[in-house]
């Protein structure tokens, strides 16, 4: 990483973006790998875009652009709770309500672009910028803001990751041990909420769910042991962030999220290659003979 | 949002006149608001169909991943300089295969490395889509457009292509619908009963992966939820009988598709917002009936009968 640590002390844009964006992989590697495990990643997709709408409605009413951010982000990851909780998991309701937010986001899209297109038109700028990210584009002041709430994250998951890993993996032994399994959830989901406002502002709402998903999913096609699952998927995320960064800064056609995406995305097919050479199955699929065809009962989900 | 021609704001700003009648001609006197009722009525058809079918098998993710891989296919196909049209269909597709190698897990914790897999082909998908959109340069007002919809501009052979390509769609829907719902349904007892499990979840995520890259040449890549899982959902919610409950969403979709485009010709905000708001509305109003029904139910018989739909959109399916 030298070369990392020449750019960073080339340009002043670049020492925020490189700060913030890991402390904000860090948060997102540790809170994806435990959304995987809970196998609540559509939940993540549900927030990413909520994200997007209520950042735009704050555009839109002219308040700060991180109030809505946080506000709706923390809202819906509550409302995704009381609903995983009343649905039993049902996608069909997480689908159909984040849908209608995120057509609220195009009518916020829409009002604040007209609403700003005499100031020299630069709402769909800030639109495409919410959308996809801007890390570049991160004032000191900003990336500072991105670096404590990240922190926050961090910290609260690693004093909650215990009893939260054990009530994700097995909620029913853990609630008969005294965990307090429904106070995890919703504390979890505020975290994966906070985690979806910061992550917005790196790599944008559309791809933030690529930093919860790929490096989590390849940590835990690496290790089958949770704990290592979970560092390692904040190191895969933190050097993603990094290489990301830093191909974006060679090559300024590739933008920096596609960058970050794009290494996280390569390292997680890695792991399936390598798995695959190794002859490995990770996770080892808990036994479950059926008769009949392996192979078909495997394509039966 | 919808800058189009200068006419049409003209005729937005007048606003719906008195006569309703009116209206109706003088918008359909129009030949792109034809075509986009067109391609509008094609797309509802198709997207609630397939869409009762992903409801049924709770592959929403992979659907909304789909959806969205258009974008990046129809940003690339912008920046090569070749057919929109054929750009959705191929990231569709493309995003589909990728999908469907991935084996669905049939152990305890439901589908964790399956889901892992489907968030990463979305955002990257996605990532890629800012890629070609930064590599074309200067593209900005259209990105708005891929991603929220617009039904301006449809033309002629657009139309053409979305009607073949749904015929062929739904034609090997009903070809494949019986031992589809089976497998859906049930796909242990299936797959031990000959039905060919895996083939079939290859084959319906293809066709999922076409529904989406029409639907989402009218909704906007974001937005394609709201046609494929609306109607769906909602006509689930009220009866659980398959050729009933098909016959339902695509008269849900139908309306959906249709009001919502009347309305964006009058309005000066996008298409999807429409599309998404009824369709949601439709939704909750359903749910709200069922609630009804299971509450204040007239009979045991009927309280029955919605007790057991509960159980249809897959309880048995996530391998619980």
């Amino acid at each position: 990483m030298t070369t990392a640590a020449f750019f960073v002390f080339a340009h002043p844009f670049l020492a925020s973006a490189f700060g913030a964006g890991t402390a904000i992989a860090l948060a997102a590697g540790l809170t994806g790998s435990i959304v995987v495990l809970r196998g609540q990643v559509f939940a993540g997709d549900a927030l990413s875009h909520v994200a997007f709408t209520g950042a735009l409605a704050a555009l839109a009413l002219g308040v700060d652009l991180r109030l809505g951010l946080y506000g709706g982000c923390i809202a819906f990851a509550l409302l995704l709770a009381v609903l995983g909780r009343r649905s039993g998991g049902d996608d069909t309701v997480i689908g159909a309500v984040f849908a209608w937010v995120l057509g609220l986001g195009a009518l916020f899209l829409s009002v604040f672009t007209t609403s700003s297109s005499g100031t020299g038109g630069s709402g769909g700028t800030t639109g495409v910028n919410v959308l996809f990210g801007s890390i570049l584009g991160l004032s000191r002041s900003q990336a500072l803001g991105d670096v404590v709430v990240a922190l926050l994250v961090v910290m609260a998951l690693l004093l909650l990751g215990r009893p939260l890993l054990f009530a994700s993996l097995d909620p029913a032994v853990a609630a008969s041990r005294g965990v307090p399994v429904r106070a995890l959830s919703y504390g979890f989901f505020v975290l994966l909420g906070m985690t979806a406002g910061v992550a917005t502002q790196a790599v944008g709402a559309l791809l933030l769910l690529g930093l919860l998903a790929a490096p989590a999913g390849a940590a835990q096609r690496l290790t089958a042991r949770p704990f290592r699952a979970l560092w390692l998927s904040a190191v895969i995320a933190v050097g993603s962030m990094w290489a990301g960064l830093s191909l974006a800064y060679v090559i300024s056609a590739v933008p920096p999220s596609f960058g970050i995406l794009g290494v996280a995305t390569v390292i997680y097919l890695g792991t399936f290659v390598w798995t695959g050479l190794a002859g490995r199955r990770h996770p080892p699929a808990p036994a479950r003979v059926r008769p009949g065809t392996g192979r078909e009962v495997a394509g039966a989900r | 949002m919808n800058p189009g021609p200068h006419f049409l704001t003209l005729l937005a700003l007048a606003g719906p006149g008195p006569n309703p009648l009116d209206d109706l001609r003088q918008m359909l006197a129009l030949h792109f608001m034809v075509n986009a009722f067109r391609a509008g009525t094609v797309v509802a058809v198709l997207a609630a169909a397939v869409g009762w079918f992903m409801v049924l098998r709770r592959q929403s993710f992979a659907g909304h991943t789909l959806a969205v891989v258009s974008f990046p296919g129809a940003a690339a196909a912008v920046w090569l300089g070749v057919s929109v049209t054929a750009g959705y269909f191929a990231g569709c597709i493309a995003a589909a295969l990728v999908i469907a190698l991935v084996p669905r897990s049939t152990s305890g914790r439901p589908r964790s490395q399956e889901s892992a897999v489907i968030g990463t082909v979305q955002a990257f998908a996605l990532a890629s889509g800012a890629l070609f959109v930064s590599l074309y340069g200067g593209f900005l007002d259209s990105i708005t457009g891929l991603l929220f919809g617009s039904f301006l501009g449809v033309s002629d052979g657009q139309v053409l292509t979305l009607a073949l390509v749904a015929l062929v769609v739904l034609v090997l829907l009903a070809v494949l619908a019986r031992p589809l719902l089976f497998a859906s349904m049930d796909g242990a007892v299936a797959a031990a009963s000959g039905v060919p499990v895996r083939a079939l979840s290859v084959v319906f995520l293809l066709m999922l992966g076409c529904t989406a890259a029409e639907v989402s040449q009218i909704t906007g890549a974001l937005l394609v939820f709201a046609l494929l899982v609306m109607p769906a959902a909602a006509a689930q919610q009220l009866t659980a009988r398959p050729v009933l409950g098909m016959g339902l969403a695509v008269i849900f979709g139908l309306a959906v598709a249709w009001i919502s485009l009347a309305v964006a010709f009058y309005s000066p905000w996008p298409v999807g917002f429409f599309v998404s708001t009824f369709g949601f509305a439709l939704y909750v109003a359903a749910s709200a009936l069922r609630g009804l029904v299971t509450r204040y139910g007239p009979s045991k018989r009927a309280h029955g009968r919605v007790a057991a739909h509960s159980d249809i959109p897959g309880a048995g399916l996530v391998g619980a």
